[in-house]
Parts: C-alpha cells; sequence; structure tokens
C-alpha cells in the first residue's frame, strides 16, 4: 500500500496503472528495502509521507514514470540528435582545433631564446612600461628555471587563442545586442546560463559530442565559459556611451557604420578592454579544469598533484598558474589603463 | 525689404507616447497638455507649432525649461519625428526625404552647436574641428587648412592638437562653434549653446557670434532661456510656453505689446532703457522738431539717450538713420516706453487699497 493510491483511485485509472506495470529494472531502493525485509505495503504514518515526487508516485501506479527515466530520457534525446549536431559542429570548430594546434606547435617548436624576447615585445608594445616588461621578463624566467617554461607556454598559448576567439566572436554579439532591445533581452538569459553553469557542466555534452583527442572540445569549453563578459561589457559600453555625442554625431551625418567605428567602438573601448582583461582571466581559470579532457599545460600537473598525490607537484603547478595570472592581469590592465587615459572626459 | 523664408516651420504638432496620433485627435480638440498627461498618459510636446525663419537672421526660440525648445530644434533636422505638420527647407518638405536625401541636409544644409559642446573626446581640436567634412569622407590633410581657419577665426589659435579635455569649458564651445562653421551649413542650430557657460565668457560668446554673424549672414536657429540673451541676439524672437508659441515677432515690438501674461512676467524685471531702442519708440515723421535738443542714432538704447539729457525731461532729439532724419524722440514718449505695461491681476491695486485705509 503505497502512500499516493487514493490519487489514481480518484482518478480512474487504477486500470491504466495495473495495465501498464512499469518495465524499469528495479531500483536500487527497491533492492534495499527488500533486502532489509521491511514491507513495502506496510501502513505508512502521515509523518513519513513523502513528497509526490515521481518515484512514490510510480510505487503507487506501475505507468507513471520513474525520475530516472526523465535523466534517461534526455539522455536518449540528446544521443538521437548527437549525430547530426556532429555533422554540423564538426567542420564549423575544425578550424578552432587547427588554431590550438599551431599555436602548441608554434610556441613549443620555437627556442626560448625567441619566443620570450617576443612576448617581451608584445608587452612592450601594448603597455609602453619598461617596468612591466622587466616583470615579466623575470616571472617568465623563474618558470623556465624550475623546468616548468614548457607547461606555461602550453597554458599560455592556449589562453591567447581561446582569448582571442572570444574577441573576435563577443565583440559583434555585443554591437548586436546593443542595437536591438530584443537582442539583448534574449542573449541575456543565455549569457546568464553560461556563467552561472558550473565549468564541469560544459564538459559533459562536449565529450559526447567531439572526441576527446581533438583540441577542440577543450577549446569550445574554455570559449563558451570566457566569452561572457566581453559580450555582457561590450553591450554595456556602448549603450553608456554619452548620449550627447550620439546626437552630434547624427546631428552631423554620420551613417550607422561611421558611427560605429568612430564614436561607439572608440569610446567604449575601456568597457570593452575590461571585458577581455576577465575573459583572459576565465579562460585561465578554465583552461585547468580543461586538463580532465586532455588539454595540455599546467592543468595537468595539477591534476597529476591530485591524482597521485604528488603534493609538490601540484603546489609548484598552482603557482605557475598563479604567476601567469598575475602577468596577463598586469599586463591587460595596463593597456586598458593606457586606453583609459588617452580619452578622459 | 524682408529676406526671404529659408526654414519653415508648418502647424508642427508632437506628442510623445505609444499612441501619438490617437491623443493628437484629442488635442485638435482642445485637450490642454496636462489633462492628455492626466488622462491618457502621452506629453505634448509641441502644439501648432507656425514659424517662418529668414534668411541671414538670427531666429530665437525663448522659453521656460520643458518648453519644448530642445524638441522644436531637433525637428528641423528630423533628430525628432513630428506626429503631424511640415518642415520645408527652401521650399523643399524635409519630412519626405530618404535616408540619403536627409543624411545630405544634415551634412550640408545644417549644422548645430550643443549645449554640452558634445566633442569627441578621442579626437584632437582638429579632428573635431573637420568633423563634418570628416564624416563627409574628406582626410585631415584636406580640411586642415579649412579647420585651422575656422579655429584661429573663433579665437584658438595653437591649440589644435590638444584633446578637447585639456581645455576649459569656453574653449569647449568655441570647437563647437568652430565644428559647425567648418561645415559651411547655411544654417546654424544652437541648442542653449551658452548656457553651459560663466556670465563673462558667455556676454564673449554672445559677441563673437554677433561678429561672425554680421560678416556670414547665416539662419541661425538660437535657443535660450535667458532674455537678455534673446534680446542681445534675436532678429526674431519665438516665445514657447508648455509647447505652443505665445508671441513672436521683432523683439521690441514683443517687449512694448507683449500679449501674455506669461511674456509680461518675463519682460518685468529686466533693465528696459538698455534693452530698448529709438527707433521703436520713436515717432516716424521726416519733419524737423521745433526745438531740437540734438540728433540720435535710431539704433542707439534708451539708457545712452536719457544719459544725454542729463534727465531734463522735456528735450526732443531728431532720430537719424545713415544721415537721414527718420523721425523725433520726446524725453515724455521715452520716459511713458520705460514703463512695463501693467500685469493683470498684479497685487498693485491691492497694494493701494491698502495705502489708502492706512491713511484713513
Ligand atoms: N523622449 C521623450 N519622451 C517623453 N517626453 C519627452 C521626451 N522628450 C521630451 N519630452 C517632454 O517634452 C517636453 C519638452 O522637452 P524639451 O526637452 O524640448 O524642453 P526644453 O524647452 O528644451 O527644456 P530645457 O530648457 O530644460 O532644455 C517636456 O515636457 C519633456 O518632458
Ligand atoms: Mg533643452
Amino acid at each position: 500500500m503505497a502512500s499516493y493510491d487514493f490519487v489514481f483511485s480518484a482518478l480512474g485509472l487504477e486500470k491504466w496503472c495495473s495495465a501498464e506495470q512499469s518495465s524499469a529494472p528495479m531500483s536500487m531502493a527497491d533492492l534495499l528495502a527488500k533486502t532489509k525485509g521491511t514491507d513495502p505495503d506496510a501502513e505508512i504514518s502521515l509523518w513519513n509521507t513523502p513528497f509526490p515526487s515521481m518515484d512514490a508516485l510510480n510505487a503507487s501506479c506501475g505507468a507513471f514514470p520513474q525520475s530516472r527515466d526523465l535523466t534517461k530520457g534526455l539522455e536518449q534525446g540528446f544521443l538521437s540528435i548527437k549525430d547530426a549536431l556532429s555533422v554540423v559542429l564538426d567542420p564549423i570548430t575544425q578550424p578552432l582545433s587547427w588554431f590550438l594546434d599551431t599555436a602548441l606547435y608554434g610556441m613549443l617548436t620555437a627556442p626560448w631564446w625567441i619566443i620570450i624576447p617576443l612576448l617581451l615585445v608584445v608587452v612592450q608594445l601594448v603597455t609602453k612600461s619598461f617596468k612591466l616588461v622587466a616583470f615579466v621578463g623575470v616571472c617568465l624566467s623563474l618558470l623556465a628555471f624550475i623546468d616548468y617554461y614548457e607547461y606555461a607556454m602550453q597554458t599560455l598559448s592556449i589562453i591567447l587563442v581561446c582569448a582571442f576567439l572570444c574577441v573576435l566572436i563577443g565583440v559583434p554579439i555585443g554591437i548586436a545586442m546593443s542595437r536591438s532591445n530584443m537582442m539583448q533581452r534574449l542573449s541575456i538569459p543565455v549569457l546568464d546560463m553560461l556563467q552561472t553553469l558550473p565549468p564541469f557542466v560544459y564538459l559533459i555534452p562536449l565529450i559526447f559530442l567531439f572526441s576527446v583527442t581533438e583540441s577542440k572540445l577543450y577549446g569550445i569549453a574554455i570559449i563558451l565559459y570566457a566569452i561572457v563578459p566581453v559580450i555582457r561589457l561590450t553591450n554595456l559600453g556602448i549603450r553608456l556611451v554619452d548620449k550627447d555625442v550620439i546626437e552630434a554625431a547624427d546631428a552631423f551625418g554620420m551613417t550607422d557604420r561611421q558611427k560605429l567605428y568612430r564614436v561607439q567602438i572608440p569610446l567604449a573601448l575601456p568597457n570593452i578592454m575590461a571585458g577581455v582583461n576577465q575573459t583572459i582571466m576565465m579562460s585561465l581559470a578554465m583552461v585547468v579544469i580543461a586538463s580532465l579532457v586532455s588539454a595540455p599545460g599546467l592543468g595537468v600537473l595539477v591534476l597529476r598533484g591530485i591524482r597521485n598525490l604528488e603534493l609538490g607537484v601540484g603546489l609548484v603547478a598552482g603557482l605557475g598558474i598563479v604567476i601567469l595570472a598575475v602577468i596577463l592581469d598586469r599586463v591587460t590592465k595596463a593597456s586598458l589603463a593606457r586606453i583609459n587615459s588617452a580619452q578622459k572626459h | 525689404m524682408k529676406n526671404d523664408v529659408k526654414v519653415s516651420v508648418r502647424n508642427l504638432y508632437k506628442i510623445f507616447g505609444d499612441d501619438p496620433q490617437g491623443a493628437l485627435t484629442h488635442v485638435r480638440a482642445g485637450m490642454s497638455k496636462s489633462e492628455l498627461l492626466e488622462k491618457h498618459n502621452h506629453v505634448l510636446g509641441l502644439q501648432d507649432i507656425n514659424i517662418d525663419m529668414r534668411d541671414g537672421e538670427i531666429t530665437v526660440i525663448m522659453g521656460l525649461s520643458g518648453s519644448g525648445k530642445s524638441t522644436l530644434i531637433r525637428h528641423l533636422n528630423r533628430l525628432i519625428e513630428p506626429t503631424a505638420g511640415e518642415i520645408e527647407v527652401e521650399g523643399n518638405n524635409v519630412l519626405a526625404y530618404n535616408e540619403n536625401a536627409l543624411r545630405t541636409l544634415r551634412r550640408e544644409w545644417m549644422s548645430m552647436v550643443f549645449q554640452k559642446f558634445a566633442l569627441l573626446p578621442h579626437r584632437t581640436v582638429l579632428e573635431n574641428t573637420g568633423m563634418a567634412l570628416s564624416v563627409r569622407g574628406y582626410s585631415v590633410a584636406d580640411f586642415e587648412s579649412e579647420a585651422i581657419h575656422w579655429l584661429n577665426r573663433v579665437g584658438l589659435e595653437g591649440h589644435g592638437n590638444q584633446y578637447p579635455h585639456q581645455l576649459s569649458g569656453g574653449m569647449q564651445q568655441r570647437v563647437g562653434i568652430a565644428r559647425a562653421l567648418t561645415s559651411n551649413a547655411p544654417i546654424m542650430l544652437m541648442d542653449e549653446a551658452f548656457s553651459a557657460l560663466d556670465p563673462l565668457i558667455r556676454t564673449d560668446m554672445q559677441e563673437l557670434l554677433l561678429d561672425l554673424q554680421s560678416e556670414l549672414k547665416k539662419t541661425i536657429v538660437f535657443i535660450t532661456h535667458d532674455l537678455d540673451e534673446s534680446l542681445k541676439l534675436a532678429d526674431n524672437l519665438v516665445i514657447l510656453k508648455e509647447g505652443y508659441v505665445v508671441q513672436q515677432g521683432e523683439p521690441q515690438e514683443i517687449l512694448l505689446n507683449p500679449n501674455d501674461s506669461y511674456i509680461k512676467d518675463f519682460i518685468s524685471d529686466i533693465n528696459r532703457a538698455r534693452v530698448l531702442r529709438v527707433k521703436s519708440v520713436m515717432t516716424h515723421t521726416t519733419e524737423k522738431p521745433e526745438q531740437c535738443a540734438g540728433e540720435v542714432n535710431e539704433r542707439d538704447n534708451l539708457e545712452s539717450i536719457i544719459a544725454r539729457s542729463e534727465g531734463h525731461t522735456d528735450k526732443v532729439y531728431r532720430v537719424m538713420a545713415e544721415d537721414r532724419q527718420v523721425g523725433t524722440l520726446s524725453m515724455k514718449q521715452l520716459m511713458k516706453a520705460l514703463v512695463p505695461p501693467l500685469q493683470e491681476n498684479t497685487p498693485s491695486e491691492g497694494a493701494d487699497a491698502k495705502s489708502e485705509t492706512q491713511t484713513a
């Protein structure tokens, strides 16, 4: 005698229930109950009455689906569209694999005495600060000195490729959002979801869709996770551009395109750069998690630390990640500050 | 004798809200602004505006905050679309323009100066000045000499390579004016262009504008909420209140014959002697007065005549324009003109009655 028999008898559905006895195999809970020898038909006190959940209702009526049927259905649904999705997504995302592989190959095959000075030149170009160049030089040398150079460069190249793609895709989406309120209303829930979904959850459907040996698997996971700030801040930045200046642009007869390139994007640049900074920091966070699905780099060492209880390796790799984070943050913030000072109001 | 009409506004209505056309029928049936807002939740921005703006003149649109001045001026280059009515520039219906024609209108026919300057903060003063030309596709090298010419003309020699934030407010607005002039458009729209400036700088800018205008003879639409400013600049004064035109015409005429208590309020505390000119209070005649105390110019203001008369109220002057007599002015006439028109329902009668009871 289960708790909710009366519901089905009141609705006159007993026939439907008994006609279709659930064919699902016995659940763990049922098995346990059986071995304990408790009688499932014993009277249940009011205190112990379960919530009318799917499983509780199933106990009263065999035809009612159990909750594991729900997860199972979702899984089957996903698997059935998976092939079709792969056909579409595979070719579209293929360039991502190429980008990542090329970047990794390039960073690792070129000798250190080319890569490190090259990175320093880039830092000098975007920040125009010798202090920062010296700082970055010391940090990179330190990583190389403790023989973590290769891992650090792998992580760095993944981040650079993914952050670059985030900007490439995110800025136009942000612009589109700033132009249409409808687009904004539709995108914000998606962005909220991408930002709040625990990063591990991205990996689950991606593992089904792509083969784990392909680098685009982690590339997509990183991009999905890190693209949100750059989209949000591009949208916000363009919407925050001084209304008076926009009006002046209109009054002098600028076309939409002129307005975008000459007024909106330049004036939104501080916000866009703040978004890029956050995007880079989030890629770094994700690249560690993505080691679970074969992303190379410092994350692999952290993972090894956890798996094999190699405390020292894990901690030093973690420190390396912190150093990379500080470098990336300082460099992007410095270039942001440079843009800000160039267009003070 | 009057100049051609350059911009003409006919029966213009603007209603803000979800269903302006529906609200328009109520307004045409005589509903007031406050009633419309209360009953239908629509804002009546402009109501049956008819204005002719003449070539080479400064048309000043004056009104209190919220009277619809900015809304009106933005209709001229269609930054705001009207609910009903017509706008013509040199006889062409602006409302029929397609996007391209409208852009040409904004680029080549009208330029605009803004209250908050609205310069591009990331561009130099020179680039800002040449904005109108760069929008039309010219490079900095193309417009540099033109931009420098106008920067020099507004008194900003050598500031071309600075950024707007490095300049004071007054200087930034000079850039705003230079930018409008560089576009070489015959019509200039100025929305409270001097309101953000302090009084001294403001007077300077007014002088600069009059100076430029005497040379360039543009058609200027100037918005202000300051009566002194409007009297100083206006060839044609339009007074707005709650979205409709209370009175328009020559400023001196409005000053002498205000037709509404709103305007009387406005003009009650100005220095009439400084603003009124001989021309608008004299008797038109070419006969020489009997006891002529001297000759005065028709453009002199009354203050200067009072100073000349040294307080004698019996003098009569010959009024001259370009060496010819156009009228006479007696000090009695002058004194009369200085008395502001009585306002209806003013407490003056009540005050009189009070003083009578006190003496009794
Ligand atoms: N976009 C809008 N939506 C609704 N109402 C508006 C809008 N723009 C202006 N209004 C209303 O129209 C009226 C006139 O506004 P406008 O800005 O033209 O006044 P103004 O004379 O320029 O005032 P100020 O001297 O303060 O600049 C005001 O009552 C204002 O509330
Ligand atoms: Mg205004």
